[in-house]
């Protein structure tokens, strides 16, 4: 058995506007530049789903990429590619669309989502890694089942 | 210090199981298992880990890494039919985890006297799917 780490590629694009309820308008405007212009932009992402587990040599497979690929679709892509992510993804009614969290909020995603999809596999969701730009990149661990999980409130599902 | 040195080879597989049923191989390796065979353009990136010599400034002599590469890797690989023409993927699934796996097997040996040591190898079987693999 060998310790293996595999990696696949996923691109969306979205919309989103920088903008906290906490801060006034001028704070906003200082903290997060112009990424708080009123009417959003966008961004084309990049994001990297790292499985690692113990790979047997006769069936030479970590996680079926087929499968990969269908619960990543279905649990970001479907709801965040070309949508804007402060309108139409629940957990950004409460929270601010910052790379940094939305990293952490598709890692959520996608650890709450993997005992069903992938809990008879070797292979388990360890790290996720976000471009925004070319040059602006984050990564986070996946969280643990009972460990540190993003708190979301839910303000409203019809937000938008 | 960390110094990575990447190479690109083409070579054709394909992933079919003979142990497993069709649609238990579809299931797992899916369109790679067609038993025809397809091909891909791989890209192994070999990390190796030293500390620069103090006369030379250098981890190691990325001559030798490239030819080590050559001999290992691009010679018998590049252009080849992984499935007929490299062992063991005669009877060994050419996944690229077990691809990357019989890479580790094949340039660990030649970087054991040193100076700089085998540290962690990446294959990219396309550029959206890669393996990462530090010989555990």
């Amino acid at each position: 058995m060998a310790d293996v780490r595999l990696t696949r590629r996923y691109r969306f694009s979205a919309s989103h506007r920088l903008h906290s309820e906490l801060l006034s308008a001028d704070q906003n405007r200082e903290v997060y530049g112009k990424c708080n212009n009123p009417y959003g932009h966008g961004h084309d992402y990049v994001m990297d789903v790292t499985i690692r587990g113990e790979v047997d040599g006769v069936r030479g497979r970590l996680v079926s990429v087929d499968a990969l690929d269908q619960c990543v679709q279905s649990v970001v892509l479907r709801n965040f590619d070309r949508r804007n992510l402060n309108l139409e993804v629940r957990e950004f009614a409460a929270l601010v669309p910052t790379t940094e969290v939305l990293a952490e909020v598709i890692a959520g995603r996608l650890a709450k989502a993997w005992p069903e999809a992938f809990g008879g596999s070797g292979g388990r969701f360890e790290k996720l890694r976000i471009w925004e730009t070319q040059n602006n990149i984050f990564e986070v661990l996946a969280p643990l089942p009972a460990g540190r999980e993003i708190e979301v409130h839910e303000i409203s599902e019809s937000r938008g | 210090m960390r110094i990575t040195r990447r190479v690109e080879f083409s070579a054709s597989h394909s992933c079919h199981n003979a142990a497993l049923s069709d649609e238990e191989n579809h299931a797992l390796y899916g369109a790679d298992a067609n038993p025809h065979g397809h091909g891909h353009n791989y890209a192994l990136e070999v990390t190796l880990e030293g500390e620069p010599d103090r006369v030379t400034g250098m981890v190691v002599d990325l001559k030798d890494v490239k030819c080590i590469l050559e001999e290992e890797i691009l010679t018998p690989m590049d252009h080849r039919h992984l499935n007929f023409e490299v062992s063991p993927f005669d009877t060994v699934v050419p996944t690229p985890e077990n691809l990357v796996v019989e890479m580790w097997r094949r340039l660990a040996p030649r970087f054991a006297e040193g100076p700089a040591s085998l540290c962690t190898i990446r294959l990219f079987e396309t550029a959206d799917l890669y393996v990462d693999y530090e010989g555990r």
